[in-house]
């Protein structure tokens, strides 16, 4: 089976150079490969490290040592040490991502919000906007909010544009940070349904789940992030 | 000195010195070479203020020879102020012939118009300018100009006459009309009405424009391309006058509003005023000039 | 199209007698791409902006510009009038001031349209349109294209100098400060459209900014510099989540939050 996303021996710390420089271990050699059609899911307590991994496979964190190897266009791209362009592309075309939380720019309705990934793959505007609106219909976003920007909306209608612009796509690779954490348990379960479709279409998926129902509902296999934390490693 | 009072001996032929002279031929040379380029020239103070012709005077004296026959217009007319002082001035510094006739002129100094009569070979006609670069009002740094000029950069140029259609519907510029010569440099034409513009066009005399307070010397030689800039839906146009001069019955010349009475009355006569004399000693009358009798002169018509 | 760099900057330094400007800075700048340069008052990153869009001759480096044919020239081996050319047509230049950008004393329309007659448009009824145009995709209403920009507000002025700049089809734009003297609810309307029109027209940008959240908003790319060099440079979101020069942190944990 085809594995689009390697991780080898990463490891991550922060430098805090305003608290007299102290560095803060992360995670180290984090190691571990996603399948295509799986759902890998981070476990661990709460600073773990979880959202950290995910980060640097998404390329907003460094990475200190290892390897983030992407299959990006049949080509194998390290994205520990790619240049901020080569991350860009893999980000258009490769890996998605529904972080925890929208970063909602001014004025953009909800609607391109969730086009907007597809409109910068090439999409024509009328194409993505229809697919825009189906996802959010399917997720029961209001009618009527589709076209006001999401700046305004409640947590839980925020984390349903959120879904919809990452699910819009058909990036191999998606990661996915507490998506349910603010649904309620009827659009909890129109989530498991999406993730269960992506992985029926091939896609490989590595997400961060505190509900356990969820969890249970969509991983093939649990990343225990216990195993890479970084005390342990040094002992 | 114990001049004779009846001459002015000491001063140089045409009040000017001769290396001033030289100077400033130099500067016109340098001008006729490269037609619509400002040349930069060491303007002399003149015994007249600035604004009343300094520039065109010391063109016109560094020109001027003996034979020469000089005339002098102010808003196409010969007997105003302006002309009839630099026309004597040259009387009695260069002891010239003078005349009003155009066409018996050698050298014709103006002041804002270009006289109906076209041109021939052989004669100047020298413009007194006031502002010499046309971009001024738009570009206010001499050093930006100077550089848009050499790099040909005359976009600003088009700006001003948009915002004449933005705000009247038409180029509403009707003086210093800007005009482009020989394909390359953009001029001012002084501050004479558009109406001439055409005139300039592959002119048979050579014009030279001076000006004394910015310094500067420009020249449009002979059969010279000299092109009014314009817009493809809003082309260069000429003012089109309703009625005749109401001396001469002149049609296709420019003509002057003169107020008659504090009731409204006025009328228009030719701003040539040769022109109209020429025209009215040839016997064409206009409605205002009386059936009967010798035309009357100039000096006592009614453009006053 | 060629996948080659628009901007390729190479160990340019801008020394004022022996004070930094900046100093040698190199990096390559890519067509659809808007490069952030964060720092604060001093840090050099206006005299950068400067050297890059010659209006500051840089004191050694160089600067190669991809043409429309597809061949690099060094922006400081080209005549004057090349350099003037490329500004008004291919480049764009939004100052923080509009005033700086823009002819106060003639109207809005043709504000927008010198460019056009610039590059040879003759055709007032083309110009006119294009102008009335631009105005809309900067939202101004189009009855104020006879207005002169004396009567806009800053926000207008802002975006009526951005119109201007744009009318040519530019491919790569400098911005000093977009923002700068904007109120805040007038800001955020100014860098959605700008967003927008980035995105649009694949415009390449450089945008000289204090600002992380305009960065954040605008770029994908960053270059942090401080006392004239750059610091730290990144994808946009991994230097302002994951900062690591102990500089960059002090920027980041400076920002207020709301």
């Amino acid at each position: 089976m085809a594995t689009p996303l390697v991780v080898s021996e990463v490891a991550k710390s922060f430098t805090m150079h305003l608290q007299g420089g102290i560095r803060l271990p992360v995670v180290a050699d984090v190691s571990f490969s996603l399948a295509a059609g799986e759902c890998a899911v981070l476990g661990g307590p709460s600073g773990a490290g979880k959202s950290s991994i995910l980060k640097m496979i998404y390329g907003s964190y460094a990475v200190d040592r290892g390897q983030v190897i992407v299959t990006h266009r049949g080509n194998l791209v390290n994205l520990a040490t790619a240049d901020p362009r080569t991350v860009l592309a893999v980000r258009r075309d490769t890996i998605g991502y529904v972080s925890q939380f929208l970063r909602a720019v001014p004025r953009v309705s909800a609607r391109d919000v969730v086009a907007e990934p597809l409109i910068a793959r090439g999409v024509a505007l009328s194409d993505a906007r229809g697919k825009a609106e189906a996802l959010l219909a399917r997720l029961n976003l209001p009618e009527r909010l589709w076209a006001l920007p999401p700046a305004t909306f409640s947590g839980g209608e925020q984390q349903r544009v959120n879904i919809a612009r990452g699910f819009i796509t058909d990036h191999p690779v998606l990661l996915l940070d507490e998506p349910t954490a603010s649904l309620d348990k009827a659009n909890r379960a129109i989530v498991i349904a999406m993730i269960a479709e992506k992985k029926a279409a091939g896609v490989a998926l590595l997400g961060i789940f505190h509900d356990h129902e969820v969890r249970q509902a969509v991983a093939d296999h649990i990343i225990d992030v216990t195993h890479f934390a970084p005390d342990r490693q040094a002992a | 000195m114990n001049a004779p009072s009846d001459t002015i001996a000491q001063y140089n032929f045409a009040y000017l010195d001769e290396q001033t002279k030289r100077m400033i031929r130099r500067a016109i040379l340098k001008a006729i070479a490269i037609p619509g380029y400002q040349v930069p020239f060491a303007s002399r103070e003149m015994p007249m203020p600035y604004g009343w012709g300094t520039g065109g005077v010391q063109v016109t004296a560094s020109i001027i020879g003996p034979d020469d026959v000089l005339k002098v217009i102010d808003q196409g007319a010969d007997d105003t102020t302006n002309a009839v002082s630099i026309r004597a001035f040259f009387q009695k510094v260069a002891h010239v012939a003078v005349t009003t006739h155009t066409a018996d002129a050698t050298i014709v100094q103006t002041r804002h118009r270009i006289p109906e009569e076209p041109l021939k070979e052989g004669q100047v006609l020298v413009y007194q300018v006031p502002i010499p670069e046309p971009l001024r009002f738009l570009e206010p740094r001499e050093t930006e100009t100077r550089k848009m000029h050499a790099l040909e950069e005359y976009g600003l140029m088009h700006v001003k006459l948009y915002e004449d259609i933005a705000q009247h519907g038409h180029i509403a510029t009707t003086f210093a009309y800007p005009v482009k010569v020989e394909g390359r440099y953009v001029m001012d034409p002084s501050p004479t009405p558009k109406f001439d513009n055409p005139k300039m066009h592959m002119s048979r005399a050579l014009q030279l424009f001076g000006a004394g307070r910015e310094k500067r010397i420009y020249a449009v030689p002979p059969h010279t391309r000299v092109e009014s800039l314009d817009f493809e839906d809003h082309p260069f146009e000429v003012q089109r006058f309703d009625e005749p001069c109401a001396l001469c019955g002149g049609m296709d010349v420019y003509l002057d509003e003169v107020i008659l009475d504090d009731q409204g009355g006025r009328m228009f006569v030719c701003s040539d005023t040769d022109h109209c004399e020429e025209r009215r000693d040839a016997g064409h009358r206009g409605h205002l000039a009386g059936e009967d009798g010798p035309p009357s002169s100039i000096s006592e018509g009614g453009t006053q | 199209m060629t996948d080659e760099p628009l901007l390729r900057v190479r160990s340019v330094s801008k020394f004022y007698g022996n004070r930094i400007g900046c100093e040698d800075i190199s990096f390559d700048l890519w067509p659809g791409e808007v490069l952030a340069v964060v720092g604060e008052s001093g840090s050099g990153k206006t005299t950068l902006l400067n050297c890059l869009s010659t209006r500051l001759m840089p004191t050694s480096g160089s600067v190669a510009y991809r043409m429309r044919d597809n061949a690099f020239h060094d922006l400081y081996r080209m005549s004057e009038a090349e350099r003037r050319m490329l500004m008004r047509t291919d480049w764009g230049f939004v100052h923080q001031n509009p005033a700086d950008g823009l002819r106060m004393t003639v109207s809005a329309g043709a504000n927008v349209g010198e460019r056009l007659m610039a590059v040879g448009d003759r055709h007032y009824g083309r110009i006119r349109a294009a102008a009335t145009d631009w105005l809309g995709r900067v939202e101004i209403a189009e009855d104020r294209i006879d207005d002169q920009p004396r009567a806009f507000s800053g926000g207008m002025r802002q975006r009526l100098q951005i119109a201007r700049n744009l009318v040519t089809g530019p491919r790569l734009v400098f911005m000093d400060e977009p923002t700068g003297g904007l109120d805040v609810s007038v800001q955020a309307r100014l860098l959605d459209l700008l967003r927008g029109l980035v995105h649009e027209l694949g415009l390449s940008a450089i945008v000289v900014t204090h600002d992380l959240a305009v960065a954040r908003l605008l770029s994908h790319r960053m270059i942090v510099m401080k006392d004239g060099h750059v610091v730290e440079s990144g994808l946009t979101d991994r230097v302002l989540d994951d900062p690591q020069a102990p500089y960059t942190q002090l920027l980041v944990s400076s920002i207020l939050q709301v």
